[in-house]
């Protein structure tokens, strides 16, 4: 029997600790107390404001229970068209211009320059918060859907180019390859070649971004930017619950449905 | 096969006739949409304005450049409140995700007719309203503050915590469990050691994944008053001081790089 063995019978079992190591593990828990104490004062709760606001929190609550489409449904209405519109235009011209982006951002099928350039327009535009992007186009192009719109159209440009050109980096060679031995030009070799391969994904994130890009044009509205957002904070600025409720809930129900067609979409073409 | 014949010699096509119409009608209507969307766009813009623009950034580009530096001052403190909000809601969030994602996958629920459903609909309701409209909510609730973009952050990071978490409960290795099981263990006993163990590594990912996302909304939650970062570049906005809000952009700029890092390099550690 080995030594190992012999030591260890006889002793109770312990659960291994996640991290082994036992100084880093100290270290850890040592400074997340220490942080959790200093964050927890550094925060000051206005306990009677909350306590006050919980009635209102109570009547937001009912609110939802009984809401009100109908004092301002024409408001409502015309919003979610709206953010309707802004969400599709972006998302179409979002994907035409991050088509040729990732294709540049693709490592294997792009030059070095070209690679970087792109990269770099995904970087940017990734690292941008939608609402600080609405926020300077607003003061830009003045308030109504056309800063939604580029706001929207710039961040989809971020997120279709990188995971297409992921998608591209991943794909088979082998056909591409194919392709290119019959002599068929560049533009013939993506479109024989790569595009029907990258295509049913680029179908499903497109639905996907489409999803995203409504829910984030019910946002863009609290900074000017157009769309169901305005209508929300100025109900919530009017203390009207009930039709704050109901616009919660149609914008709910969108993205539910949107949702569950993207579901069905994606199952498809894939 | 599609192949078309013109003049006697047959010629290679990827789609057939049928096909092609088909496509060629869908993009006529797609098209046709589109220009309708655009239409409502245009007519809800200001074009006088448009034409403007490139005049207009330069002069706010003009009046921006040099970023008020001296103003540094006055941020430590709301990027320290931006910080925490991230923080401690992810970890509120991860602490009332638990129990809901335990119960929302298939392989743990108590109760797959009544409780499954009801941890569901938490899980949708929390994912499909932004963190935004949460503060927008709970400022009008609880008053403007930290407090508000804590647990507006929270209630949104809930749904996405206990969605991905759910998942991998319901992929873990059924032998593991099988194994605690047969030695008597009591539920909880089974949760400790068979289950736990398996998902902590998925656990610690979610969290450091939702905790950089956290970053990035906690920076503009100011701006409906939720405290951070955004209270001074809405202040800094609304009386027009372009230097401060260049600064305050970079600052939030840095910040989300540094957090993606950080993000990367654990999740690095982990996996």
């Amino acid at each position: 029997m080995s030594a190992a063995l012999d030591a260890r019978l006889g002793q109770p079992w312990k659960k291994p600790p996640l991290i082994s190591s036992p100084a880093l593990r100290w270290t850890l828990l040592v400074g997340s107390v220490i942080y959790l104490i200093l964050a927890m004062n550094s925060i000051d709760v206005n306990w009677s404001r909350v306590y006050r606001g919980l009635d209102r929190g109570w009547q937001f609550v009912v609110a939802f229970a009984n809401p009100d489409f109908t004092s301002r449904a024409a408001e409502i209405k015309d919003g979610m068209i709206e953010s309707a519109v802004m969400a599709l235009t972006s998302t179409v011209v979002g994907i035409a211009i991050s088509i040729p982006i990732g294709l540049g951002a693709a490592r294997n099928i792009s030059i070095l320059p070209v690679y970087l350039v792109c990269r770099s327009i995904v970087a940017v535009s990734r690292a941008l918060n939608e609402i600080v992007v609405a926020i300077l186009l607003v003061a830009i192009f003045g308030f109504g859907p056309l800063a939604g719109f580029l706001t929207l159209s710039f961040a989809t440009i971020g997120f279709l180019s990188k995971l297409l050109a992921e998608e591209i980096e991943d794909m088979d060679k082998v056909q591409a390859e194919a392709v290119r031995a019959t002599g068929a030009s560049w533009l013939q070799r993506y479109v024989f070649g790569i595009h029907p391969q990258v295509v049913p994904r680029l179908i499903g994130l497109s639905i996907y971004r489409l999803d995203i890009n409504f829910r984030e044009s019910a946002v863009l509205g609290i900074v000017g930017a157009g769309g169901i957002g305005a209508t929300l904070n100025t109900a919530f600025d009017r203390y009207e619950f009930d039709t704050a409720a109901a616009i919660l809930l149609v914008i709910i129900a969108v993205v539910m449905v949107l949702e569950y067609l993207s579901g069905i979409i994606r199952a498809r073409v894939q | 096969m599609a192949i078309s014949t013109l003049d006697g010699q047959k010629i290679w096509q990827r789609r057939d006739r049928d096909v092609q119409l088909k496509i060629w009608a869908m993009w006529l209507v797609g098209t046709a949409i589109f220009m309708w969307c655009w239409q409502q766009i245009s007519e809800a813009t200001t074009w006088a304005f448009f034409w403007d623009a490139p005049r207009i950034a330069a002069d706010i580009g003009g009046r921006a450049m040099p970023p008020r530096w001296s103003y540094m001052d006055k941020l430590w403190s709301p990027l320290w409140d931006t910080l925490n909000i991230a923080t401690l809601g992810t970890v509120m969030a991860l602490m009332m995700a638990v129990p809901v994602a335990f119960m929302a996958a298939r392989n743990t629920t108590p109760s797959a007719l009544f409780v499954r459903p009801i941890a569901l609909l938490i899980i949708v309701s929390s994912r499909s309203i932004n963190s935004l409209i949460w503060a927008l909510l709970l400022v009008k609730i609880l008053g403007p503050g930290v407090f508000a973009g804590l647990i507006a952050i929270s209630i949104r990071s809930i749904g996405f915590c206990a969605k991905l978490l759910y998942e991998a409960i319901e992929e873990i290795d059924e032998s593991q469990v099988e194994a605690i099981t047969a030695t008597g263990a009591s539920r909880w006993q089974v949760m400790a050691y068979g289950i736990v163990p398996q998902i902590m590594p998925a656990f610690a990912g979610i969290a450091v994944f939702r905790w950089d996302i956290n970053l990035r909304e906690s920076t503009v939650l100011g701006l409906v008053g939720a405290g951070g970062i955004g209270l001074q570049l809405q202040g800094s906005l609304n009386t027009l001081a372009w230097p401060q809000v260049s600064l305050i952009l970079l600052v939030i700029l840095l910040a989300v790089v540094v957090s993606e890092w950080v993000s990367a390099k654990v999740r690095g550690a982990i996996i």
